[in-house]
């Protein structure tokens, strides 16, 4: 009996310390991905049409330093005419919007106005994902010639390391209008942002500031949406847009795709299309993608399903009538998804000139619908190892 | 008083993960052991920033 328990004592140290250099090898690796997804630089090609690039915190200075001190691509084509702002990356877990911004500034050339974009808007929350459900943390796309392109998978919000800890429950300012305590984390449930608030809500002051002094009277900001969701596939517009977004909405599902177009709630405060528009009188437009991956009865939840957009588990659904979307065999692919804002952008401009002749905002170069769609997200990222490097800056 | 709630915060992960990584070196019973150095990982990533 001595003997078993003498035997006991002595093994057990040794598991004890197999058992910890196995805890040290799980949190080094997971410890290095984690830090390699954090710091990783996304490169981007300055497009023919870029003429400076600027950092939010020219806006905002107090932005300076932080993880939301974002790039401000400026396309400024000399002429007068409208000014119209881009942002991407609102929700960096939709990367259809940041890969449409980005395929703006890499290939747009602004003929008429001027054109401001944010490829991460909220740069905080593309440096993690969310916790529990798997994303991978990178996704790659391949460039003109071959080369593959990698870039970051986010989140809804901001991550936690930069902004921590949340309140009880998010009093959004200044309607004091009661919202889920991470979404003080969220950048589209923080405008129209205030000074000396948390991280997102400095942001979003930083981009108001923007607006402002760059008289902005447009605003795109895309998005992308599970198919079990009802906004989805339309412009969800502030009433300065609605004219522009129901003439579009009409244009484009006769000419390339189904899309409608819905009002910005007034009762739901902190999105976008409603405090933009109300603070400034700035025409906002959303612009809403179908995206599986974000669907709660996706499958196996990898790089496949991000960028294929194909998924059995979601297109039973379908089958059970439980979407609002239609979902196929051939899924909802990235290239269709980028091709759906980047065409509804051009769209926008193209009316919006129409309608406001001494406001003009002309546009050219935008990838359209049908070319993405026949030829992919290729031909329409550039490769930065083939570019000059001080056409090359970093996200 | 966002960045004193922050330290505050940071100084209760890092006093929780001393306890965690103590009852892991005082566990009697190997499966308990373990389940100290399970609960200890988020706590360590977090300390060291990276998750």
């Amino acid at each position: 009996m001595a003997h078993t328990a003498d035997a006991t004592v002595n093994r057990f140290p040794v598991s004890r310390l197999i058992a910890f250099l196995v805890f040290v090898a799980v949190v080094a690796t997971a410890g290095v991905q984690f830090y390699q997804h954090r710091n990783f630089r996304e490169p981007v090609v300055l497009g023919p049409g870029v003429t400076e690039v600027k950092r939010l915190s020219d806006y905002y200075p107090a932005l300076k330093g932080t993880v939301n001190d974002c790039n401000i691509y400026v396309m400024d084509s000399g002429q007068p005419g409208a000014t119209f702002l881009i942002i991407g990356g609102t929700h960096p877990e939709e990367p259809g919007g940041n890969i449409a911004a980005l395929t703006i500034v890499e290939n747009a050339q602004v003929k008429q106005g001027k054109l401001l974009v944010a490829i991460h808007a909220n740069r905080s929350a593309s440096t993690v994902t969310r916790p529990g459900d798997a994303y991978p943390l990178f996704f790659h796309l391949k460039a003109e010639d071959g080369a593959v392109r990698r870039f970051r998978m986010g989140d809804r919000w901001a991550n936690p390391l930069d902004s921590w800890p949340d309140p009880e429950v998010y009093l959004h300012y200044p309607t004091r209008q009661m919202l889920a305590y991470m979404d003080v984390r969220n950048l589209n449930r923080t405008w129209p942002g205030r000074p000396g608030g948390l991280l997102v809500e400095q942001t979003c002051y930083g981009f108001i500031e923007l607006m402002r002094q760059e008289k902005v009277a447009g605003m795109f900001d895309f998005h992308e949406a599970e198919l079990e969701y009802p906004v989805i596939s339309t412009i969800v517009a502030h009433e300065t847009a609605a004219p522009v977004a129901a003439m579009v909405s009409m244009m484009l599902t006769a000419e390339a795709f189904p899309i409608g177009m819905e009002y910005s709630p007034k009762a739901l405060h902190g999105l976008s299309h409603r405090e933009i528009g109300d603070a400034l009188g700035v025409a906002v437009f959303e612009p809403e993608a179908p995206e599986p991956f974000l669907d709660r009865v996706r499958g196996a939840t990898g790089e496949e399903l991000l960028l294929t957009g194909k998924d059995e588990f979601v297109q039973k659904a379908g089958e059970h009538k439980l979407l609002y979307e239609k979902i196929t065999p051939a899924g909802w692919p990235i290239n269709q998804r980028v091709g759906r804002h980047d065409t509804t952008f051009s769209k926008v401009a193209e009316i919006w000139t129409q309608m406001n002749p001494d406001k003009p905002l002309v546009v050219e170069g935008v990838p359209q619908y049908d070319e993405l769609v026949a030829q992919g997200l290729s031909p329409f990222l550039r490769d930065p190892a083939e570019a000059a490097p001080d056409k090359v800056v970093y996200e | 008083m966002q960045a004193l709630v922050s330290l505050c915060y940071y100084a209760a992960v890092l006093y929780f993960a001393i306890l965690l990584f103590w009852g892991f070196l005082r566990a009697k019973d190997f499966q308990r052991g373990v389940l100290y150095l399970v609960v200890l990982m988020p706590f360590v990533l977090r300390i060291l920033r990276l998750k």
